[in-house]
């Protein structure tokens, strides 16, 4: 009896890079629009306004990115079930208003008004996804309808449209402040070593057991770009950048970096390394396979609402901190469709089932150049709203077309 | 005869308000045997499938597993006495990987994570077992399987779990040639390893090809049931389109005989 499965051609690097190629002409394009779509930006950016690329610009990239990506973090679980969450961005609002308003007019501790914010973001992604999968009501709907009320929920918290100040010192310097760079090459070596740990002990794993394993040398490479990468943002970010070092020294990663790094680190673990991760894809790929293979639909699709709320709730608090304060703007105008817009263009898939959480990071870098480059460039308001717009159609078309695409060669 | 039959259905009936779909059904399917289940469109076969698999409730009757009656409320009821249903329209989500697919529902996991390499080296086993060489890679989306691929896939999953039945809906339906004789050829195996595997096909020269008894459906109501050597192609295609074929089937009135 012949095994061919196990003995099949090993893979090497040749092998690893043609797979990738005939993935790429099948459809199965990922994150590669978002990439090549961010190096054109900074190019472009870079040759019109030289300041684009200043250490002190690089680092505005991260803190005004910062909420968007974590709130499309969250919008990534709930595009996976083919879903939409229209509330995000005032689901942030809400959760910021309760944070200031416990913490400045009832003077609650930071760490306990953080709590109930995220409380607060818990119990909306509960009514939301309850909402919907156990009412059944289109989450179009439902979130349209919370996308209102929060606003007005936000209005009434915040007292009819005053500005609440944030000024706990440990809050404003999530956005605001940064990383010792010591501290910060400390975590990049950690993160570093733990990554090429873990690559290598997979990929021994799988070798000692006889499966099919990567090439070494991909492995190797994989981990060799993450060091390059990652160092060199963090040389960049340690460099000094404050215009008068006698009045003050600016250097260091952001807060907010390493926030996201872990945000990234956990929910990629959740939906890959988990049983619960497997079954959101496969509620997404196929819900009624997913329900004859014995998965609780309504526990995950109203799971999904809960983590993007929550997320939501995350974002809400490093927005707050970022503007010092909040107020009715907090989490409106272009936050939900910059989120949307972030994850779409980082390659998730509006029709559910196709995503990853680096593509709300890799498209939320997409929108933060964008909004960063323009603003250099002294655009208006308006033709900022109607690039960003013309970005995310752009994404999703790509999106809408890689999708036939892969249907026409039997890649979906 | 082999042994006492893996799984007995006495007396079946099942109804949808007024309309009566099964009438006082008996079919036994014995460990180590392909029994057919062959019979017109409407004539029940998917109902009867759907009762035994736990997706309707039947009105009246008794289901025997292994000797012993058993009530089979819901798929997870079927799954746990080790009856797996593989369907027509394939189970399978695109988006995941054969073993991501063979392993849906009940992953193995070590602590919190999915233990992949272990769930990986079990499905190689187990298309091995089976002889199973048409399949590239385990790590290749279901969404780039051809049909026959799929079919296997879905039928390997059943042996995985070491069922005990695995009633197949149409395998070959929408298959070609050589798909169809591989999967039939798969279908086989089931049986000769020992599990007793219910068919149903409108296919007779499938039919006739790999199995051991059939089972005719007429109306609602079990026309014959017989081993395939003592029938031939043209008895059976009598018995699916009239309820009877010389002295088998019902009789004259419509009662059994």
């Amino acid at each position: 009896m012949s095994v061919t499965i196990e003995k099949a051609a090993p893979l090497t690097v040749g092998s690893h890079v043609r797979d990738y190629l005939s993935r790429v002409r099948g459809g199965d394009i990922g994150s590669l629009p978002a990439v090549l779509g961010l190096i054109a930006l900074c190019v472009f950016f870079g040759i019109m306004r030289p300041a684009f690329f200043s250490a002190g610009n690089f680092a505005n990239l991260f803190t005004q990115g910062a909420a968007v990506t974590i709130i499309a973090m969250g919008l990534v679980f709930v595009l996976l079930l083919g879903e939409i969450d229209l509330s995000a961005g005032y689901a942030s609002g809400v959760c910021a208003s309760v944070l200031a308003v416990l913490l400045t007019f009832h003077g609650w501790p930071w760490y306990a008004a953080t709590l109930a914010a995220l409380v607060t973001g818990l119990v909306i992604g509960l009514a939301i996804g309850f909402m919907v999968a156990k009412v059944g009501i289109p989450s179009f709907v439902v979130t349209l309808a919370a996308f209102l009320s929060f606003q007005g929920i936000g209005l009434i918290l915040i007292r009819g449209g005053t500005n609440v100040p944030v000024r706990d010192e440990v809050l404003v310097a999530i956005s605001n402040k940064n990383v010792p760079p010591a501290l910060g090459w400390a975590l990049f070596l950690l993160g570093v070593l733990a990554f090429a740990a873990i690559q290598l002990w997979q990929w021994r794993n799988r070798h000692a057991r006889g499966l099919i394993s990567e090439a070494l040398a991909v492995v190797l490479f994989r981990i060799a770009a993450l060091v390059v990468v990652v160092g060199a943002a963090v040389y960049v970010l340690n460099l000094e950048r404050s215009r008068n070092v006698l009045i003050t020294s600016l250097k260091g990663v952001p807060i907010v970096v390493p926030i996201i790094v872990v945000l990234l680190v956990v929910w990629t673990f959740v939906l890959h390394r988990t049983a619960y991760g497997r079954h959101v894809y496969a509620v997404g790929g196929n819900r009624e396979a997913a329900r004859r293979a014995g998965i609780n639909i309504d526990r995950i699709r109203i799971s999904v609402f809960v983590i993007c709320s929550f997320m939501a709730a995350i974002g809400g608090v490093v927005a707050a901190s970022r503007a010092n304060s909040v107020d009715a703007n907090t989490g409106g105008s272009n936050v939900l469709l910059y989120a949307v817009g972030a994850a779409v263009i980082g390659g998730t898939s509006l029709f559910g089932g196709k995503g990853r959480i680096m593509d709300a990071v890799l498209g939320g870098a997409v929108v933060a150049v964008i909004d960063n480059g323009m603003g250099l460039m002294n655009a208006s308001a308006g033709a900022k709203f109607a690039w960003t717009g013309g970005v995310l159609l752009a994404a999703a078309s790509i999106d809408a077309l890689s999708r036939r695409r892969a249907a026409a060669t039997g890649n979906r | 005869m082999s042994a006492t039959p893996l799984l007995e259905l006495r007396g079946i009936d099942k109804g949808f308000g007024p309309v009566q779909v099964l009438r006082d059904v008996n079919l036994t399917v014995y460990p180590g045997e392909v029994t057919a289940l062959v019979g017109d469109n409407g004539a029940g076969k998917s109902t009867l499938v759907k009762c035994v698999s736990g997706i309707y409730a039947i009105d009246s009757g008794q289901i025997f597993f292994e000797g012993l009656p058993v009530s089979v409320n819901s798929p997870r009821d079927a799954a746990t006495l080790g009856l797996e249903v593989v369907y027509q329209d394939l189970a399978l989500c695109d988006n995941l990987d054969i073993v991501q697919n063979m392993f849906l529902g009940r992953e193995k996991r070590s602590g919190l994570v999915l233990d992949e390499p272990t769930m990986e080296q079990l499905a190689a086993e187990t298309l091995a077992s089976l002889s199973v060489r048409t399949v590239k890679s385990l790590r290749q989306h279901a969404s780039s399987l051809s049909g026959g691929q799929r079919q296997t896939v879905a039928i390997a999953k059943a042996v995985l779990w070491n069922s005990k039945v695995v009633i197949l809906d149409e395998p070959t339906a929408a298959l070609g040639v050589a798909q169809t004789a591989q999967v039939l050829e798969l279908v086989r195996r089931l049986a000769d390893r020992g599990l007793a595997v219910v068919l149903i096909s409108h296919n007779m020269n499938d039919v006739f090809a790999i199995s051991d008894r059939i089972a005719t459906l007429y109306l609602g109501r079990m026309a014959a049931q017989v081993k395939t050597t003592d029938v031939t192609h043209s008895q059976i295609v009598e018995l699916i389109t009239a309820g009877r074929s010389g002295n088998l089937g019902l009789s004259e009135n419509g009662g059994p005989r």
